[in-house]
């Protein structure tokens, strides 16, 4: 199978104006992926389903991915020289940025009729807040139809052209989007005996601390 | 009744080596209660697969007197809560409670239908089915052994043989008092509405001393 | 509006059917072109649903005019606690995702760790993990066979066969990991305990008696003429279909695609083995009940050719990391043939010990994609089989 340049390459000369870039993947599983742009996935996906070479006829996983707004720190270094030109001290200049925060979905895709894979390809949506749209594969294969549902179910990417688009594993009055990472629980926190970690914080909010030392054993649980 | 000398029980074995069994309606009630407990074909999660186990030819409910698993709950004594309840399943739980007809017992099998389980901090998980419905019997476990489920359905029956017919301590089906339909959960916008049945639960208090 | 069948029928003197009875909600749906057609809410509650699972089914008279499946009453958010976990103590989580076979669902969690992190396993772990997944295919295919034989109506009998070997098989899993179930078993890098020469003949001797029970089993059912009338023809499945839905595992087989993980993909040691993938012909419920008989016969054979090639090494390899794992920054996605189908991680990782994103492609929630195109036309009873021949597990479902 040809490589992912190689495919970027014969996608970009098919498809004059799409965006396609690949995305290394740093650790040593090394399954790099296919970033499409929104305008031209679908068209994209049909080709890459129907085209001989490749053959991609299952999409075997739609995953949504939460990635919230980042700070990103730019050091720029520059040397300081005296006269004889040998470097007397570098000045460090620290910008800070946000990157906004987007929803992304990765879609794997095999091929069962030539046995090869996987092709993993990228969308991503504008924000994290209202614009939140990106194209349906449903359209190509068919096995994106309950993915992307609850993909829709529990990120709150908006997919357009997806026959049946609602809530598939919550309850349809639910407003939230429980994978997102600013998701807060309703709090409900029930009596644990050994709290730690982020429940520890849940539980200072209910019940008084203990005393620190050995008399603090002594406490009865009332009902 | 009160003046009644009180039979001992050597006499009673020795009248029922004759033929002549000396019971009260108490005993009679309750022993009959007890060695006929239908389950409710009732499976959520896991501990699901270890009480269908625990009916099949290995471990055997029916010598226990739950022969037969019925399917619907009009016909069924015992719910058996076995498996993680989640928020969406929940009000389908209570209203297949309110649908038995009493004398009703329920079985909160496993650690996720005590308390939520290993699933606990969990959007979508019901901390314990004991929020809405009463519950007689706790089986922790993660799946409990069907040799666990047995324990319990003894430990129940014990229960049950010692319910007194008349009085305050007479179970909750005798009593005049007592409120048989437990509301039906919502589905609000975040969480169940309400989260809990206040008159079923309460949420433990610590009192530390020292 | 009038149908023209029914002279005096009159859509405003129509009252809908008494109010809900738990998860049998009925209701009387009025459409042009159909006349009365008849909503039929089959579970949450109910015997054959294989769990809480609730099928929406519009019946025109008797058949099938639409079927919309509702998941999520067993969502339990295994993915989010994956987020806010460390790798190996998600590996508990995975037993309970397919709860009938935790061996595989923990291969597969180890196999996408171990790529992710770039982790050697050495060979006597792949062979012992290759003798637990055909153990665990074993059992899963019994037991599925028992719970559509309930399903056709054989009210428990082939499932009391099915529980009978179920119970040997969960001996040799209790005496190697000390759990029924939930077994907990593998690790990245190898397995958790090496497996003794007792148990190691224990499993010889459930593999050499197997074919016998298969017999036995087959005797009963595959000639039966009740189940072939009640199962050939039934639900069937086009490979186009099949393929363009991600379906995976014996459901394709059944349609004829020849498509087996362990044969594409070969991983672990199984090009090692010999042996045959079984497909079908027609797609139907028949053809998948024979599939899972026949798999069952070449897990035999794997077995056979497993114990006798057994190598001697560690179980685990010496540079596993268990405690303070943490991979580099990357992602992978790792899949194995499980006995439902092709279930499969996918993990980004951030160079925390918690993972950034978890996620489980679950065989049987993807299968389900195709329920409501296999029982168009057929009956309610039709559908309570089709349903079972798909061989779903709520755990993975809703996750």
């Amino acid at each position: 199978m040809e490589t992912l340049e190689q495919l970027r390459d014969r996608l970009l000369a098919r498809f004059p104006g799409a965006e396609v870039s690949v995305v290394t993947n740093p650790g040593p599983a090394a399954q790099h992926s296919l970033l499409l742009g929104p305008a031209h996935a679908r068209a994209i996906a049909l080709f890459l389903r129907d085209d001989p070479a490749l053959k991609l006829d299952q999409c075997s996983n739609v995953t949504g991915v939460d990635w919230p707004d980042k700070q990103i720190t730019d050091t720029v270094r520059t040397p300081v020289l005296d006269a004889a030109g040998a470097t007397v001290r570098i000045l460090e200049e620290k910008t800070t940025r946000l990157r906004p925060g987007y929803l992304e979905i990765v879609y794997h895709l095999y091929s069962i009729a030539l046995r090869h894979g996987p092709v993993i390809l990228r969308l991503r949506t504008t924000n994290r807040t209202d614009q939140v749209t990106a194209p349906s594969l449903t359209p190509v294969w068919r096995a994106c139809e309950f993915q992307e549902r609850e993909v829709f179910d529990l990120f709150g990417v908006v997919f357009d052209g997806h026959p049946d688009l609602r809530r598939i594993l919550m309850w349809p009055e639910f407003k939230d989007h429980p994978m997102r990472k600013d998701y807060v629980e309703p709090d409900d926190y029930e009596w644990e005996p050994t709290p730690h970690g982020t429940v520890l914080e849940k539980a200072k909010g209910h019940y008084p601390p203990p005393a620190a030392g050995p008399a603090a054993k002594t406490e009865e649980l009332k009902n | 009744m009160s003046d009644a000398p009180a039979i001992t029980p050597a006499e009673r074995d020795e009248l029922r080596r004759h033929g002549i069994l000396l019971t009260s309606l108490q005993e009679l009630y309750t022993w009959g209660n007890s060695n006929s407990v239908w389950p409710l074909n009732f499976g959520l999660a896991c501990c699901a697969i270890e009480m269908i186990a625990a009916s099949m030819a290995k471990f055997d409910i029916a010598r226990f007197g739950s022969e037969v698993f019925r399917p619907s709950p009009r016909q069924a004594d015992l719910l058996i809560v076995s498996g993680t309840v989640t928020k969406k399943m929940a009000p389908q739980v209570v209203r297949l409670w309110n649908q038995m007809p009493e004398p009703k017992y329920c079985i909160a099998m496993g650690a996720c239908a005590i308390s939520g389980g290993p699933f606990k901090q969990g959007y979508n998980v019901l901390k314990g089915i004991d929020r809405f419905i009463p519950v007689d019997i706790y089986i922790p476990g993660c799946p409990p052994r069907p040799e666990a489920l047995l324990h319990g359905l003894v430990e129940l029956q014990k229960k049950i043989k010692g319910f007194q017919l008349t009085g305050p301590d007479a179970p909750r089906h005798l009593r005049a008092d007592s409120q048989c339909d437990f509301p039906v959960p919502e589905f609000g916008e975040h969480d169940l509405d309400p989260p809990a049945n206040p008159e079923v639960w309460k949420a433990p208090t610590i009192v530390r001393t020292k | 509006m009038q149908s023209s069948l029914k002279s005096n029928f009159s859509p405003s003197a129509l009252q809908p059917f008494s109010p809900s009875i738990a998860g049998s909600h009925v209701r009387a749906v009025h459409d042009e072109f159909h006349g009365d057609l008849l909503e039929v809410s089959m579970g949450p509650h109910h015997p054959s649903t294989h769990g809480v699972f609730r099928m929406i089914v519009t019946l025109d008279g008797e058949t099938i005019v639409k079927l919309k499946p509702v998941f999520g009453y067993l969502h339990r958010n295994h993915e989010k606690i994956g987020e806010n976990t460390t790798y190996l103590a998600s590996m508990p989580y995975t037993d309970r995702l397919d709860y009938l076979c935790s061996m595989t669902n923990n291969w597969a969690y180890a196999l996408a760790v171990e790529k992710l992190a770039g982790q050697p396993v050495p060979e006597r772990a792949e062979y012992v993990r290759v003798i637990l997944a055909e153990i665990t295919r074993l059992l899963n295919h019994t037991c599925l066979a028992g719970f559509l034989m309930q399903d056709c109506g054989c009210s428990g009998t082939p499932l009391m066969y099915a529980f009978r070997e179920r119970e040997y098989i969960l001996d040799l899993f209790e005496a190697l990991s000390g759990s029924r179930m939930m077994c907990n078993y593998q690790r990245f890098g190898g397995c958790r305990v090496d497996p003794s020469s007792d148990w190691l003949a224990g499993a010889k001797k459930l593999t050499d008696r197997y074919g016998a029970f298969l017999d036995e089993f087959e005797a009963l059912l595959t000639g039966n003429e009740i189940i072939m009338a009640r199962t050939q023809g039934v639900g069937r499945l086009s490979p186009e279909l099949a393929v363009s839905a991600g379906v995976t595992g014996p459901m394709l087989r059944a349609t004829g695609v020849n498509h087996d993980l362990r044969k594409v993909d070969a991983y672990g040691v199984y090009s090692r083995f010999d042996f045959r993938v079984p497909l079908g012909d027609h797609g139907d419920v028949y053809d998948r009940y024979m599939i899972r008989v026949l798999e069952m016969r070449e897990s035999i054979r794997i077995l056979q050719q497993a114990l006798a090639g057994l190598p001697a090494g560690p179980i685990i390899d010496p540079g596993a990391k268990l405690r303070g794992f943490r991979p580099k920054p990357g992602e992978a996605y790792g899949r194995i043939e499980g006995p439902k189908g092709e279930i499969g991680f996918y993990l980004i990782s951030d160079g925390t010990p918690n993972p950034l994103r978890y996620r489980v492609r679950a065989p049987s929630f993807v299968n389900l994609t195709v329920l409501e195109d296999m029982c168009l036309g057929h009956t309610v009873a039709d559908a309570v089989i089709i349903l079972g021949s798909v061989d779903i597990v709520l755990g993975e479902v809703d996750r």
